[in-house]
């Protein structure tokens, strides 16, 4: 390796900045464990008694599902909806392909607060409101272009000798998306599943635009409990959502390399 | 090209049109017409009930250009959020180093450390802050455990960008890191060989070469703090205005969408202005 050495000085200084980068994750640990009944850090006794009581509080566990539905619901659609679009991008490259994905993953471009006033203000004269369905667009506005750019990526880097070698062998076209395709683009399916799901079970700007006190999603249930009082309740959630959120990291990075997806 | 790649395909067009139709339609429904409505939006009349009323209009867009209420959202907005980035840049860039030159399972771990919070709900993140900068969090029980006086580290612009210095690191570590890949470790042992001091080295070698990932990180952390609004909501308290904070309140608690709206243009007009700017820079560095 031609590298250059690390000085300590730089590796101090990096450590240091981990632990500001880490500190709040960490913190919520011990104050889940808290006996106080408000937040205090450190507490002034340790139970346990937190993590039933989140279960034991209706409006949680109600938003804990309708998130986790419309997480499903959403990674679903989309890899239905963007599958074939990046199909069609990628390998029949229609004239202005490059235009059509650009206007595809646009929402990205623009700031959540301003998409989420937007939405809400055409949603609202359609009855949409504070309904699963206009959740589901909603999320689907900001999930689509994820889904999108990583499922052209992958397609984009096969080899389109095996996919030609199936084609002159007398395979259909379909057959040979089904067959050929289809698999060897696993690693790709497997990480816009990952983020589709990751990213509507963490959205919150759209989602408090979206929601009223008929249907809400966990992170707007959360925001709303903390902005009320900050009670060890939502540390004993937090520490729950940081261990799902590292489960699917572990899973993907098992199958696919999580760190790929994020720098190449 | 093989030839195989560019041979016409069979009733191409319709197959094209047919599997693009469904993302196309979320597309239209969910981003082109609200963005279209919400520039018509701001043009609306907003009676003096509060009602709502079709026209065209520019009384509210008056109303943003002369109260100055409006100019110091704008100025605050700005001032707040460049100096939210300079932040992040100071505490990024440390990591971001240690990072291109480690190597190995350790680099692996050290990614996925960078990754995680990006992963994690900024809700939990703030609920975190909130637990250390509170009046009876960690920072104030050491400060007062000490014998000092508390300080106040919430409900004040101070929580704020603290929060979200720490919220954007994620963005800014991966946009240093993507801009690192000119950093060759030769130059830096040739400038060593001959004799400059390691800070000479920072700055005259390192500094220089990693221009371009400094100014995507900048661009990408300004843009997100100016529209950011959970953190400055709940670590602000509603005593820091800010711009995005102020479009969810008039959306959602006065219900004035005119005034809303037309605040969203003005953050979309902020965002093209840091793009002319960051587009500048890269033409002076490169």
């Amino acid at each position: 390796m031609d590298e250059r050495p690390v000085s300590p000085a730089l590796k101090l200084l990096a450590f240091l900045m981990f632990a500001f980068l880490l500190a709040p994750l960490i913190v919520v640990v011990p104050i889940s464990f808290s006996g106080d009944s408000y937040m205090m850090f450190p507490p002034s006794s340790w139970s346990v008694k937190w993590y039933p009581a989140i279960f034991l509080d209706g409006k949680m566990t109600a938003a804990f599902w309708t998130s986790l539905l419309l997480a499903c619901a959403v990674t679903v659609l989309c890899l239905v909806i963007a599958l074939p679009a990046a199909f069609a991008l990628v390998r029949l490259r229609p004239r202005g392909a490059e235009a059509l994905s650009s206007l595809f993953t646009a929402p990205l471009l623009l700031p959540t607060i301003v998409l989420g006033l937007a939405i809400l203000i055409v949603f609202a004269r359609y009855g949409l409101l504070a309904t699963f369905p206009g959740l589901v667009a909603a999320h689907l506005v900001v999930t689509l272009p994820y889904a999108l750019r990583v499922l052209a990526t992958a397609l984009s880097t096969l080899p389109i000798a095996v996919e030609e070698a199936a084609s002159t062998l007398g395979a259909s076209p379909f057959t040979v998306f089904r067959r050929i395709t289809l698999p060897m683009m696993k690693s790709g399916l497997i990480g816009t599943t990952a983020l589709c799901f990751l990213v509507s079970f963490d959205e919150v700007v759209l989602s408090l635009f979206m929601t009223g006190p008929r249907i809400q999603t966990l992170p707007v249930a959360m925001y709303h409990h903390v902005e009320q009082q900050a009670d060890p309740l939502v540390a004993a959630l937090s520490v729950l959502l940081v261990v799902l959120t590292l489960l699917v990291v572990l899973v993907v990075d098992r199958t696919s390399g999580l760190a790929k997806t994020f720098v190449k | 090209m093989p030839a195989a790649v560019a041979k016409p395909r069979r009733n191409g067009l319709a197959l094209v049109i047919a599997l693009i139709a469904p993302i196309a339609l979320v597309n239209a429904f969910g981003f082109l017409a609200p963005v279209l409505n919400l520039a018509r939006m701001s043009f609306y009349e907003v009676e003096p009930t509060g009602t709502m009323r079709e026209a065209f209009s520019l009384a509210t867009w008056g109303k943003v250009i002369a109260d100055t209420f409006y100019a110091e959202l704008i100025v605050n907005s700005i001032t707040v959020s460049l100096g939210i980035t300079l932040l992040t840049l100071i505490c990024s860039y440390p990591i971001a180093l240690y990072l291109h030159r480690s190597s190995g399972t350790w680099r692996t771990i050290l990614l996925v450390l960078v990754i995680s919070p990006l992963l994690t709900s900024a809700v939990v993140r703030t609920y975190g802050w909130i637990a250390i900068l509170s009046e009876n969090g960690l920072v104030n029980n050491l400060v007062s455990g000490l014998g000092l006086e508390r300080l106040r580290l919430m409900f004040n612009k101070t929580g704020v960008v603290i929060g979200l210095t720490e919220i954007l690191m994620p963005y800014m570590i991966l946009a240093l890191l993507a801009g690192f890949g000119r950093l060759d470790p030769r130059v830096e042992e040739a400038a060593s060989t001959l004799g400059a001091p390691p800070f000479t080295i920072f700055r005259r070698i390192i500094l220089p070469l990693t221009m371009p990932g400094i100014a995507l990180g900048c661009l990408l952390c300004f843009v997100l703090a100016v529209s950011s609004f959970i953190t400055p909501k709940l670590l602000g308290g509603g005593r820091v205005f800010l711009l995005a904070t102020e479009i969810y309140d008039q959306a959602i608690v006065t219900l004035n969408w005119p005034l809303a709206a037309s605040l969203s243009i003005l953050v979309l007009v902020i965002f093209g202005a840091a793009l002319v700017l960051y587009t500048r820079a890269l033409r002076a560095i490169l």
